[in-house]
């Protein structure tokens, strides 16, 4: 296996008038690997995430896809044809569509050539059926999205994106609003979807459930890359502890 | 309410091919219901269009009656240029302009096959220029709305002027003859009114079949979330502009049958009033079913026929209030009734049995 790069962000800076949200900014994620990124509110996680799909644009620095692909003059929908999916943070699925319709219009999106095709090949059929096995939701495809759970209309929408066999994956809090269970459940998703082909970038408040599923985390702050290493390596460092641990610790036990 | 759909068209087309075969056979029927069916027919293919647009892709246009008078105004300048052949008089609202010919833009209108040509592709280059500039630019939801209000002002103020060319604020009217039948009669409204009801019948056959292929899925897709849709790979921009020109299509179509059973057209069919009342028949009718906005058009515009008559003073009341009283017990609209009086017969039925055990 050759480890190439998914994401490589150069020197990036994204500001909203005089506000800078992300400030020279340089960070990369390998194919292969499942990547958390943590920081406090306000570190720039979802400006990274807005900017990496072409949501926000960027002032100044770059953006590389599968190590060459520059991403800077791309339109959103460009971008996510490159194999850029996301998943966002308030659950977005087509909630007058069953299950069923929300993968099969992923599955058609991600094949521009089948788009408008009258009917579904048979292979396209098993398809949608494998990954709504992958997401747990093969007994509840018939049903209308807008009535699922909340958990599992986050698993719908990773569902969308996996279906359209995407090279980066970003998901953006998957776990929030989930019980324990849910949440187990959403980890053992992220695994099965792990592969040398894919990266895999998750934007989490839960430490537990990061260091449970990622590999590396890079911590945020102050629209730079504070530290990045294992879980244990981060959760240990001191200045971590201080910005935002030693918050996340205060507020907890204020609780 | 779906499959009924199809079976409601094929039905109201089957209407429509026997009143014309019994009308051709010399069956004869009254001219006043003839005309007034036809001409609420036209009304649902145009509540039909909108519905298309508003309630599958969820883009509100409340300037449709822009495209019914594309439609509308070409097929009275094909009347005005067969009738213009055959007297040899031009029509009185270009005597008093002195001119003693039609203008260059009435050429080969006499031809029908050319009319219909012509219909289509003005419809077609006026929705995609106006769709893709506004689509492109995302320009989406109240603004959208506005915009095709403000569009279909400036057309009407445009037709208003006497040197257009297009009847001016007295409209065109004083046809001789409509696709070779005598202007009036009950035979010609017969024939006009069986062509509306096959029309209809035949577009709602079609709608059904675009909502439930891949397209259809798209537009609904379009509706409940286009970011989400964009952010999976998809220009919702070409989505929006096959809509939005199908039902353009569809409102030129209602137009192109409306006039000839009026006997005018005039500036009137461009007020922001009229489009307006094409979205109340689609929201009481039922947005995102086929079947509901022609209802809606059915009850609305027949509703209007008999009391605009009866008491025309009230008649701007009884609709609002028949709209408020939609929206506060059926939001979904008429559509939507047979669940709700489904819903309460159940809640009767539970009623009752909690009496009869709390008796004993």
């Amino acid at each position: 296996m050759t480890t190439k790069q998914a994401l490589y962000v150069s020197g990036l800076n994204v500001s909203f008038g005089n506000f800078a949200v992300l400030k020279n900014l340089s960070w990369t994620v390998d194919f292969g690997e499942v990547r958390g990124v943590i920081g406090p509110n306000g570190a720039g996680k979802t400006t990274l995430l807005d900017s990496l799909t072409g949501k926000t644009k960027y002032q100044s620095g770059d953006i590389y896809v599968k190590d060459t692909v520059s991403i800077k003059n791309l339109t959103e929908i460009e971008i996510a044809k490159l194999g850029i999916g996301r998943k966002f943070q308030k659950p977005s699925v087509f909630s007058g569509l069953s299950g069923f319709q929300n993968l099969e219009i992923a599955l058609r999106a991600g094949h521009s050539r089948s788009i408008y095709q009258p009917k579904l090949t048979s292979r396209q059929r098993e398809k949608i059926h494998e990954t709504s096995e992958l997401i747990g939701l093969s007994s509840e495809l018939s049903r209308n999205a807008g009535t699922l759970a909340h958990g599992q209309k986050q698993w719908l929408e990773i569902g969308m994106l996996i279906i359209a066999e995407p090279s980066v994956i970003l998901l953006d809090e998957p776990v929030a609003g989930m019980n324990s269970e849910e949440r187990g459940k959403t980890a053992e998703l992220i695994s099965n979807i792990r592969g040398p082909n894919i990266a895999v970038v998750v934007v989490e408040h839960d430490m537990e459930f990061v260091g449970q599923v990622c590999d590396t985390v890079t911590v945020l702050h102050d629209g730079r890359v504070m530290i990045e290493g294992p879980m244990g390596v981060v959760q240990a460092d001191p200045q971590v502890i201080d910005v935002y641990l030693g918050k996340e610790a205060a507020s907890a036990s204020s609780h | 309410m779906f499959q009924a759909s199809e079976k409601a068209g094929i039905l109201l087309a089957l209407c429509g091919l026997l009143l014309i075969g019994a009308t051709s056979l010399g069956f004869s029927t009254s001219q006043y219901a003839m005309n007034l069916i036809g001409q609420i027919a036209a009304f649902a293919l145009l509540a039909l269009s909108l519905d298309l647009l508003w309630g599958f892709c969820g883009i509100l246009s409340l300037g449709h009656g822009l495209f019914f008078a594309i439609g509308g105004y070409l097929v009275a300048m094909h009347l005005v240029k067969v009738t213009f052949d055959a007297t040899g008089t031009p029509p009185d609202f270009m005597l008093f302009m002195g001119w003693d010919s039609l203008p260059f833009y009435y050429f080969q209108l006499d031809s029908i096959a050319y009319l219909i040509v012509a219909i289509a592709a003005v419809t077609t280059v006026v929705s995609f220029v106006f769709g893709y500039v506004s689509f492109r630019s995302r320009v989406t939801g109240v603004y959208f709305a506005i915009i095709t209000q403000a569009l279909v002002y400036m057309v009407m103020l445009y037709m208003f002027r006497n040197d257009s060319g297009f009847g001016g604020n007295n409209g065109m009217t004083g046809f001789k003859e409509i696709f070779g039948m005598p202007a009036s009669g009950s035979t010609t409204a017969a024939f006009l009114c069986g062509g509306s009801l096959a029309t209809l019948g035949l577009c709602l056959y079609g709608c059904k079949k675009l909502v439930d292929s891949p397209i259809g899925q798209f537009m609904l897709a379009v509706r409940e979330d286009e970011s989400r849709l964009r952010f999976l790979g998809v220009n919702t921009v070409h989505i929006k502009l096959i809509a939005w020109c199908i039902s353009a299509i569809l409102a030129a179509m209602a137009g192109f049958l409306y006039v000839p059973q009026v006997g005018i057209v005039n500036p009137t069919i461009l007020s922001p009033e009229l489009s307006i009342e094409i979205a109340a028949w689609v929201a009481l009718g039922g947005r995102g079913s086929l079947l509901g906005p022609i209802l809606g058009a059915v009850v609305i515009s027949g509703l209007k026929f008999i009391l605009t008559g009866l008491a025309p003073d009230l008649w701007p009341f009884i609709l609002a209030t028949l709209i408020i009283c939609v929206v506060i017990w059926s939001p979904n609209g008429l559509a939507d009734t047979s669940s709700h009086v489904a819903s309460f017969y159940r809640r009767l039925g539970s009623l009752t049995s909690i009496k009869g055990r709390s008796q004993p």
